[in-house]
């Protein structure tokens, strides 16, 4: 697949402070790609300067082999839908989602079939005559949505388009906007500071920090082998345990564990120095009486219990280990919901653990 | 009745505020050179005189001029450092922003000194209508930044982004969504900047030309008691116009929120 959007070394300084710091990034055309990282990271600038609404300190950024030095928003192929959906108060729906045709050579009858072909893409047909204000926050989007794909872009800009509504609707547009861009066959970036968002609607994720992409993969490569303690925090739960590598790195030390060998460890790359062990919740289970662990077990004390209704969150104190192990069960028919200070053993899989720099 | 104080209260204060203002038409139309009860009869020969006298039509006139440039100027001053103060992000803002807004605490008459020092002794300009007008932008432009910047406060700054962003130019995404929204705030800075400087004396009084200004004929009009009928039936006619322009100005504002679908918060009327 050839990269429809190519990032290299962009930087971007507001004044003093420094926002995106060298990132190199190759988008493939048709792709749902996704910007996640928390608050702050610079995703929205690096949206920005994708759309050319943001000039970037440094760097080159091209689309469909076109260096985009120079060239204004207004000038690329490219539409974002904004995180303020920033739909036009004072106009009605359709007008709204004409408002990108104006320059478009095309009769005013067919214009307002692209109109209307547009919002029944949304789920918006008959709105046309609406006043945008009137809308609330859920129909807003869907205009900026058919606003910004009534002009067919090569690429679609999503700036937190979600993350306004409530967590039904939320989940409703998750899928919605997946099926729509398989629908329409445009690349989608979408940027978001949720990470389950990310992991449902992306084909590949860049996760980033204070202006660098930590890194970049596929939601369950992301998820499996994350490449640092940052993003693995990131995305999902997960314990850590310092760890001690042998002297030929065959094998593991791993505190309250014991020994396995290195090549049963998940990891992204090689590591050098200091390491540790990740071990998501889900991938350790408290056995009941009668249960045997399949591969290995050990045994801890129940230190806090969080019930969700359909799992329970459980605090396992081990010895040998400074911060209690978090555990998830599934609340399954039988299965009681233990009480702070029982006794637990665990069972884990050295096949689960991921080896991690630090 | 628990509300009695207040509502007394509140008659005094509107009779205080109103009662000195319903003096003019009265004397206006009264058949006598002094301004005294009872009155003597209907008349309109006040305002006769007022249209034969040439000086005052020329005062009346300049003032007009000078108020609605003042009110262009001071707006398309305002728009701009509103239209920064709201969507833009620059180093020093706030200290530059606040400097701005500085003319609004100045007392007049040290900012006409200035400006007449300034102008006649370093430039060594000759005192005219621009000259006063350039003073009234001075000290009209922080009031229009401050209406304007009501104006741009209900305006989300990435709409104009988004017109941009769907094939317009900065020019003409200004032109089709940002004008549109802040028109009102437009013409409510415009109104307010044309009535502070048509009434406007101290600035006026030092830099006016050979023409003076209303406000300054009317000061020198007051050493002469016969006249005093024709500045009240003056008085009259600009009461009349104030409420109207004021009107029709709340009708603009109302129609501009109902149609940006912004809660109303409150305006002239
Ligand atoms: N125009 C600007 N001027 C100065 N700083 C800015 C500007 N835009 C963004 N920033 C700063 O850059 C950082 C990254 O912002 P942003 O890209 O919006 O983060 P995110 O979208 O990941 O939350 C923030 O610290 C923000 O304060
Ligand atoms: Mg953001």
């Amino acid at each position: 697949m050839t990269a429809l959007i190519e990032l290299k070394g962009v930087e971007k300084h507001y004044g003093d402070y420094h926002a995106l710091r060298g990132i190199d990034l190759e988008i493939r055309a048709g792709e749902f790609f996704s910007l996640l990282g928390p608050s702050g990271c610079g995703k929205t600038t690096l949206l920005r300067t994708i759309a050319g609404l943001e000039e970037v300190s440094s760097g080159s950024i091209r689309i469909d082999g076109r260096d985009m030095k120079g060239v204004a928003a207004n000038h690329r192929p490219t539409n974002m839908v904004f995180q303020s959906y920033a739909v036009f108060p004072h106009l009605t729906v359709a007008e709204n989602v004409g408002f990108g045709l104006r320059r478009d050579p095309r009769g005013k009858s067919e214009k307002a079939r692209a109109v209307e072909e547009a919002l029944d893409m949304v789920g918006l047909a008959g709105y046309g005559k609406r006043r945008a204000h009137a809308l609330s926050g859920g129909q807003r989007q869907r205009v900026a949505l058919a606003r910004a794909l009534i002009l067919k872009p090569k690429v679609l800009l999503l700036d937190e388009p979600l993350s306004a509504l409530d967590r039904l609707m939320r989940e409703q547009m998750q899928l919605e906007l997946i099926r729509l861009q398989r629908q329409v066959g445009i690349t989608f970036i979408l940027v978001t500071h949720d990470q389950e968002e990310a992991l449902v609607m992306s084909d590949r994720i860049a996760v980033m920090f204070e202006g660098e992409i930590g890194q970049l993969a596929d939601p369950e490569t992301l998820y499996r082998r994350p490449a640092t303690k940052r993003v693995a925090q990131f995305i999902g739960k997960m314990n850590f345990l310092p760890g001690a590598l042998s002297a030929d790195r065959r094998e593991i030390d791993i505190a309250g564990l014991g020994r396995v060998a290195t090549a049963d460890l998940a990891t992204s790359g090689e590591i050098d120095g200091a390491v540790s062990v990740g071990i998501r919740p889900e991938t350790l289970a408290i056995l009941f009486e009668g249960e045997t662990a399949p591969r290995r077990e050990v045994q801890g004390v129940v230190s806090e219990v969080v019930y969700y209704g359909d799992m329970t969150y459980y605090d396992v104190r081990v010895d040998g280990i400074d911060r209690p192990l978090t555990v998830s069960m599934k609340n399954l028919i039988g299965r009681p919901v233990l009480d702070v200070g029982a006794a637990a053993r665990l069972a884990w899989d050295e096949r689960a653990l991921v080896l991690l720099p630090g | 009745m628990r509300g009695a104080p207040l509502r007394v209260y509140a008659i005094l204060y509107l009779l205080f505020l109103y009662a000195p203002i319903t003096l003019l038409p009265l004397f206006a139309f009264n058949d006598a050179t002094i301004i005294a009860f009872p009155l003597s009869g209907f008349t309109t020969h006040w305002f006769t005189d007022l249209v034969a006298n040439a000086a005052l039509r020329q005062a009346v006139g300049n003032s007009l001029f000078i108020a609605a440039m003042t009110a262009i100027f001071a707006t398309l001053l305002g728009l701009c450092a509103a239209r920064a103060g709201a969507m833009a992000r620059f180093p020093g803002k706030g200290g530059i922003i606040g400097f701005v807004m500085l003319p609004l605490v100045l007392p007049e008459i040290i900012v006409a000194v200035s400006l007449l020092i300034v102008l006649r002794q370093v430039l060594g300009l000759n005192l005219n209508n621009w000259t006063v007008i350039s003073a009234h932008v001075l000290i009209c432009t922080p009031f229009s930044i401050a209406i304007l910047n009501g104006a741009f406060q209900n305006l989300d700054p990435s709409i104009e982004e988004a017109a941009m962003d769907l094939g317009e130019s900065r020019f003409s995404a200004f032109r089709l969504v940002t004008l549109p929204l802040v028109m009102p705030g437009i013409i409510s800075s415009m109104l307010i900047a044309f009535t502070i400087s048509l009434d406007e004396f101290i600035i006026a009084f030092f830099l006016t030309g050979a023409n003076p200004t209303m406000p300054v004929y009317i000061w020198g009009l007051l050493r002469f008691p016969a006249q005093l009928p024709v500045v009240m039936a003056l008085g009259t006619i600009l009461v009349a116009l104030s409420v109207t322009l004021l009107i029709i100005a709340e009708l603009f504002r109302r129609r501009g929120l109902a149609r940006a679908g912004i809660k109303d918060t409150g305006g002239f009327l």
